[in-house]
């Protein structure tokens, strides 16, 4: 009977697909979701390639999956994958139809799988990845994630015994993930501007998890991120086997060595995540078979897509968008801290309300204050406009981190916020709105540009 | 005003550490005192003016338990002798006779300063808005605005005074429309977040008052109350959802 349901389920699934093709609708779940909801156990039937390699983590998995599948393609490998789609059951139920014929057989020898941490119960009861890369755990929504503990629990119950684990030696949380699976660690080496401690108000690694003691670091990134050492119970971060060195962020290079090799890989942007990936990347490359010097030659051409940071010379000014997710403290912190280190006076709009939640219910603004809105106190971030449903809260919790009042303007509805910049000559203008805020957010930076050219004209 | 925040290493989820920069910001005689685990907490030797512990993990509620365990006579004094004393988010279920994780069907034993029971399910976190009245003298009646996200309910044992009367959403035990936390004499426990004290100004500052502060200060009072009325007055619209 079920697979009766499942047959049905497939060929409906793929007439969807097909009708959608015609119609040219690309990157919907749909036809997963038809399929799932015509027979809920449709990932069990449905066929799958013989190697699946799963990414999952917080932060940086879209990016390290769609890298890895890039520099695949380099080789002539078009692995079955779910770029276009969602990274939850739907889209992955979406992603292995695509690739299956009439009787639901795959016609792939490879899967790339992004893969939401949250999703993992209704994912991998059925979908086994061989090799899986966890980028980092940090907080994440509160609403839907709580916190790093509980998405730990999630990813040792679910991922199996048998995957072959790819973590961040540098993240003490997400490095102990499945302790008793096979395993291998990336991490980057000591940098100029590691510090001792953390300074960001989030920093779920403060105490031993084996003691509970106080962890002392050596190493911090941001965050928890780093390496750290208990002086109690001699408990240490990982020794990583896949090491990025001294990395050129002018001339966009990274050393990678393992076990005595080393290799120069390119790297697509500053920012110490963007290494972290590069290296999580190659270690997955060399773990699906490549060595690494042919790790690297694949990654030459791979570019990250720029859909979270583009930036355009507008007349005097540039004006440059910001993906800072909503509702993500942690993704805000890291957007607000690569901003701020960028040399040059700044005025900001920030308008990262989470518009689905407000047009449902309010938005929860807890994460506001675990937030570092701290980095924007800085002398070159000269105005800071505050927009939209939320743009009160982030009035105050500037306020709070001594951001000075004259510097904050508040703008009621953000397509007004352009009106009330300065386009000082010279000056760059950044925009930060996340993925809910994006239609609207990209209104807000057209509008800015065309400000900025009409402003131009007149200097 | 000596302020003690609870194992603020692990006790700070959420933003809620800032409900106590919030004070701080306001009138910086305050002195902070974190009381860490491993280590005698320091209410045990000086009876602090304001004692505060906010949201944590479920591991860490374990850990609280255990450091607070050899304390907890002390703590009931401080209870009795009207100690103020705030619990927010899942910080007051420690002080409970029990945590039910009902997933595994696991007993975990609290410190028992509290009758009633907190049950846990991981896999139903429970995010709403909340609106209530506050119960404290000097500010009854006055609107509260936060918001819960827990995968808790709790049960208690005993006919407590809530803190805060519900006028929508989730109090105690999540049920729609109960009474939420519980007040015993100043020993105020409640599931909210927000934080809190940054959301409610005028209770807060109620807050203080009732503490002995003659003219409690509050930073950005102006920008706070503005942000505290445009969630008033959105959280009183009739449309809009109070449950994620």
């Amino acid at each position: 009977m079920n697979k009766f349901r499942f047959y049905i389920a497939l060929w409906m699934a793929k007439l969807a697909l097909f009708t959608m093709g015609i119609l040219k609708y690309k990157g919907t779940n749909f036809p997963g979701q038809l399929a799932i909801k015509i027979c809920p156990e449709f990932l069990r039937y449905i066929g799958k390639p013989e190697r699946i390699i799963g990414i999952t983590g917080t932060n940086g998995k879209t990016t390290v999956a769609n890298m890895v599948i890039d520099s695949l393609r380099e080789d002539g490998i078009y692995p079955l994958n779910n770029s276009y789609g969602s990274n939850i059951h739907t889209g992955i139920a979406t992603a292995l139809l695509k690739d299956t014929g009439f009787w639901g057989k795959s016609k792939k020898e490879m899967a790339i799988l992004e893969i939401d941490e949250r999703a993992m119960p209704l994912i991998m009861t059925y979908v086994k990845p061989e090799i899986m890369a966890v980028t980092n755990l940090f907080r994440d929504s509160m609403k839907r994630n709580a916190h790093t503990e509980y998405i730990a629990g999630i990813l040792d119950k679910y991922i199996p015994d048998d995957a072959y684990m790819i973590l961040n030696g540098d993240d003490i949380i997400s490095s102990r993930l499945k302790p008793d699976n096979d395993r291998v660690y990336f991490g980057i080496e000591s940098l100029p501007t590691d510090l001792d401690h953390s300074i960001n108000l989030i920093n779920d690694a403060r105490i031993c998890p084996e003691c509970s003691h106080r962890l002392s670091y050596t190493n911090v990134r941001y965050h928890h991120i780093g390496r750290c050492y208990c002086s109690n119970c001699g408990f240490r971060s990982p020794e990583p086997d896949f090491l990025g060195e001294t990395p050129d962020v002018d001339s966009k290079r990274i050393t990678i060595s393992h076990k005595g090799m080393k290799y120069e890989f390119p790297l697509n942007n500053g920012g110490i995540h963007n290494m972290y990936n590069t290296v999580c990347v190659a270690t997955i490359l060399y773990k699906i078979g490549y060595s690494l010097k042919e790790a690297a030659n694949l990654m030459k051409n791979v570019s990250v897509v720029g859909s979270r940071f583009s930036s355009e010379k507008c007349g005097q000014v540039t004006v440059s968008n910001q993906m800072a997710k909503e509702n993500n403290a942690v993704g805000s912190s890291r957007a607000f801290d690569y901003i701020s280190s960028l040399p040059g006076d700044k005025e900001l709009i920030l308008m990262m309300n989470c518009l689905g939640d407000q047009e449902h219910w309010s938005e929860n603004t807890c994460w506001l204050y675990d937030c570092d809105f701290e980095l924007l106190n800085k002398d070159d971030i000269k105005h800071i406009i505050v927009t939209g449903p939320r743009g009160k809260d982030y009035h105050l919790r500037l306020l709070m981190a001594g951001v000075p009042e004259e510097k904050i303007t508040w703008v009621e509805k953000e397509i007004d916020a352009p009106n009330k910049l300065s386009y000082t000559p010279a000056e760059s203008i950044f925009i930060f709105f996340g993925t809910d805020s994006l239609v609207l957010g990209n209104k807000v930076m057209e509008k800015t540009k065309e400000i900025a050219r009409k402003k131009g004209e007149l200097q | 005003m000596n302020i003690e925040v609870l194992f603020p290493e692990i006790a700070n989820l959420y933003g809620e550490l800032a409900n106590i920069k919030f004070l701080v910001d306001g009138n910086k005689t305050y002195n902070v005192i974190s009381s860490s685990l491993g280590r005698e907490p320091a209410f045990v030797r000086k009876n602090p003016d304001f004692l505060y512990m906010g949201a944590m993990t479920e591991k860490s509620q374990e850990l609280v338990i255990n450091n607070l365990m050899p304390y907890r006579d002390k703590l009931w004094e401080l209870i009795q002798n009207g100690t103020f004393i705030l619990l927010t988010g899942n910080s007051g279920e420690v002080f409970l006779n029990e945590i039910l994780d009902e997933d595994n069907n696991l007993s975990i034993e609290g410190l028992g300063l509290i009758k009633g029971m907190a049950k846990r399910r991981m896999m139903h976190r429970h995010n709403s808005l909340y609106l209530g009245k506050c119960n404290i003298d000097g500010v009854e009646r006055t609107d509260i605005v936060a918001f819960k996200s827990q995968f808790t309910s709790t049960v208690y044992g005993e006919d407590y005074m809530p803190l805060f009367s519900t006028t929508r959403g989730f109090g105690r035990g999540l049920i729609d429309g109960s009474d939420e936390g519980i007040r015993l004499n100043n020993f105020m426990c409640t599931d909210l977040l927000g934080p809190l004290l940054i959301l409610n100004p005028y209770f807060t500052k109620g807050l203080l008052s009732a503490m002995g502060e003659k003219n409690p200060n509050l930073p950005f009072f102006d920008v706070a109350i503005d942000v505290y009325e445009r969630r008033l007055k959105e959280f009183n619209e009739p449309d809009r959802g109070f449950t994620y």
